[in-house]
C-alpha cells in the first residue's frame, strides 16, 4: 500500500515543549486513521506537522511524497485541514466564505453548492453571516468548504464538535464517501464511540509518542453519503 | 498572482463594507483626532492653516493603525490565516490584493479627512497645479502607507499583543511618508513653499512605496509561514 504519511522519529517543538517527542509512523492511501489520546498528547500537533504548518526539529516527515517542510507549498493544494477554529470570516456569509475559498482552490460552483447542500447549509441559511449561525452550523460550512476542497489527505480535528446528530451523520458519510474516493483521513478525536465506527485503524498517542497502533475491531461499512 | 490579489481585495473590501467599521469608528475617530489638535491649539485659525498637513498625515497615520488591525483582525479570528496558508494562493497575491484594499479604504479615509480638514482649518484652496501634486501625494503617499501596514500586520498577526506592539513597529517606519508627504502637501497648499519644491518629496514618496512594495511582494509568504 502506498504511503500517504510516513513520518519518521519526528520531534516538534511548541516553544520549548517538545509537543511530539519522536513519532514514528505510516499510514496507507484510503485508511481512515483515528487519533486518540489525552489532552496534550500531540494530536493537534501531528495534524498540524502534516499539513506542512510547523516546522520539525528532528527526523523526517513525508506526506503524499512531499517533505512537509520543503514541500509546504505543493502540499497545501493536496491536503485539507479542519483544526479547533473554522477559517470562516465572520461578516461574510456562508455562501460568500464558500465563493472565497471555492475560488482560492479551484472548485467550481457546482461544486461548492453540491458541498453546501451536502452538509445541510442551503436556501436562506446560506445568505447568513458566518458570525450570526450557530457553532454547528459554522461547523457545517467549514466542512463544506474542506468538502469542496477534495483533498487527498483529509486532517480533521475534532471535527464532530458542536454537530448535531445529524450533523455528526453527514459528517460521517462524507468521509465514508471520501475515503471510498480513494481520499485518506487522519481524524482526533475524543467520540471514541463516533469514531470507531468509521476507523480503519486507531492510533493512541501519549506524551507526544505513539503509544498504541491497533486495527479497527470491527471493519466500518463502506461507501455512501451525502457528498 | 493578479487573480489571487483580485480574490483577496475583493474579499477584504465585502468584509469592510459590511462591518462598517471604517465608517463608524475609524472616520469617526479620525475627525475627532482633527478636532482634538484645532482645540489643542487654541482654534487660532494661522496658525491651524500653517499646521494643516502635518496634522492631517498624523491623524492618517493613527488611522492606519486601526486600518491595519481591522485588516489582520478577520484572518485571526477564527483561524483563517491557517486557511489561507493551505489555500495555494500565491503569498504574493495576498501581498497585493490586503495592501490594495487597504489603500483603497486609506484613500476614501483620506477624501473624507480632506473635506473636515478644510471645514476645520480653513487652509486656502490649491490651484490647478496644487491640485495635481496635492492628489499625486495622497495616492502615492496612501499606497505607500498600505504597504508597509500590510507587511507589519502579517508580522504581528500571530502575535498575543500585536494591538500595542503594532503602533510601535509600525510608526518609525512610516515617518519618511509623514515627512515627505506633509512637506509635498505645504508646498500644494503654497504654505511656505513652491509648488515645484514638492516634487522631490513626491519622488521621495514613490521610492519608499516601490521598496516597500516589493519588500512585501517578496517577505510576505515567509511571514505568512511564521504566523
Amino acid at each position: 500500500m502506498e504511503a500517504v504519511v510516513d513520518l519518521h522519529d519526528a520531534v516538534v517543538l511548541l516553544g520549548r515543549f517538545p509537543a511530539l517527542a519522536g513519532v514514528t509512523v505510516t499510514i496507507g492511501a484510503g485508511e481512515l486513521v483515528v487519533l486518540r489520546g489525552p489532552n496534550g498528547a500531540g494530536k493537534t500537533t501531528l495534524l498540524r506537522l502534516c499539513a506542512g504548518l510547523l516546522p520539525r526539529v528532528r527526523g523526517s516527515a513525508t506526506v503524499l511524497g512531499l517533505d512537509t517542510e520543503h514541500g509546504a507549498r505543493a502540499l497545501a493544494r493536496r491536503v485539507g485541514l479542519l483544526g479547533h477554529r473554522n477559517g470562516l470570516y465572520e461578516d461574510l456569509t456562508a455562501r460568500e466564505n464558500m465563493r472565497f475559498w471555492g475560488r482560492a482552490i479551484g472548485a467550481s460552483r457546482d461544486e461548492q453548492n453540491a458541498a453546501l447542500a451536502a452538509l445541510g447549509i442551503e436556501g436562506r441559511l446560506a445568505e447568513v453571516a458566518v458570525g450570526r449561525l450557530s457553532a454547528g452550523q459554522r461547523r457545517r460550512t467549514a466542512l463544506a468548504v474542506l468538502a469542496a476542497r477534495r483533498p487527498e489527505l483529509w486532517l480533521l480535528d475534532e471535527p464532530h464538535t458542536g454537530l448535531d446528530t445529524d450533523g455528526r451523520d453527514r459528517l460521517d458519510g462524507l468521509l465514508r464517501a471520501a475515503v471510498t474516493a480513494g481520499a485518506t483521513v487522519l481524524l482526533a478525536s475524543h467520540d471514541l464511540d463516533r469514531a470507531a465506527g468509521l476507523a480503519t485503524r486507531t492510533l493512541t498517542l501519549v506524551g507526544g509518542r505513539v503509544a498504541g497502533d491497533e486495527p479497527a475491531a470491527v471493519p466500518p461499512a463502506k461507501g455512501g453519503g451525502p457528498c | 498572482m493578479l487573480r489571487a490579489a483580485l480574490l483577496v481585495a475583493g474579499k477584504d473590501l465585502r468584509i469592510e463594507w459590511r462591518s462598517k467599521v471604517g465608517i463608524v469608528q475609524v472616520l469617526p475617530f479620525a475627525m475627532a483626532v482633527l478636532v482634538l489638535f484645532a482645540f489643542a491649539l487654541d482654534g487660532n485659525r494661522s496658525t491651524l492653516r500653517d499646521v494643516t498637513p502635518g496634522l492631517a498625515w498624523i491623524a492618517m497615520l493613527l488611522s492606519l493603525l486601526l486600518g491595519v488591525q481591522r485588516a489582520f483582525g478577520p484572518e485571526t479570528a477564527d483561524g483563517a490565516l491557517d486557511a489561507l496558508r493551505l489555500s495555494g494562493l500565491e503569498p504574493s497575491g495576498v501581498f497585493l490584493g490586503k495592501a490594495a484594499a487597504l489603500a483603497a479604504q486609506l484613500l476614501a479615509l483620506g477624501m473624507l479627512l480632506g473635506i473636515g480638514v478644510a471645514l476645520f482649518y480653513g487652509p486656502d484652496a490649491p490651484g490647478v497645479g496644487g491640485w495635481v501634486v496635492l492628489v499625486t501625494t495622497v495616492v502615492v503617499a496612501t499606497t505607500g502607507l498600505a504597504a508597509v501596514g500590510t507587511l507589519y500586520g502579517a508580522l504581528s498577526a500571530g502575535i498575543r499583543v500585536r494591538d500595542t506592539l503594532l503602533p510601535i513597529l509600525v510608526l518609525p517606519v512610516v515617518m519618511p511618508v509623514l515627512i515627505a508627504a506633509t512637506r509635498a502637501v505645504e508646498a500644494s497648499l503654497g504654505i511656505g513653499a513652491e509648488l515645484t519644491d514638492a516634487w522631490p518629496w513626491v519622488g521621495l514618496l514613490a521610492v519608499f512605496t516601490l521598496a516597500y512594495t516589493a519588500l512585501g511582494l517578496l517577505a510576505f509568504g515567509p511571514l505568512l509561514e511564521e504566523t
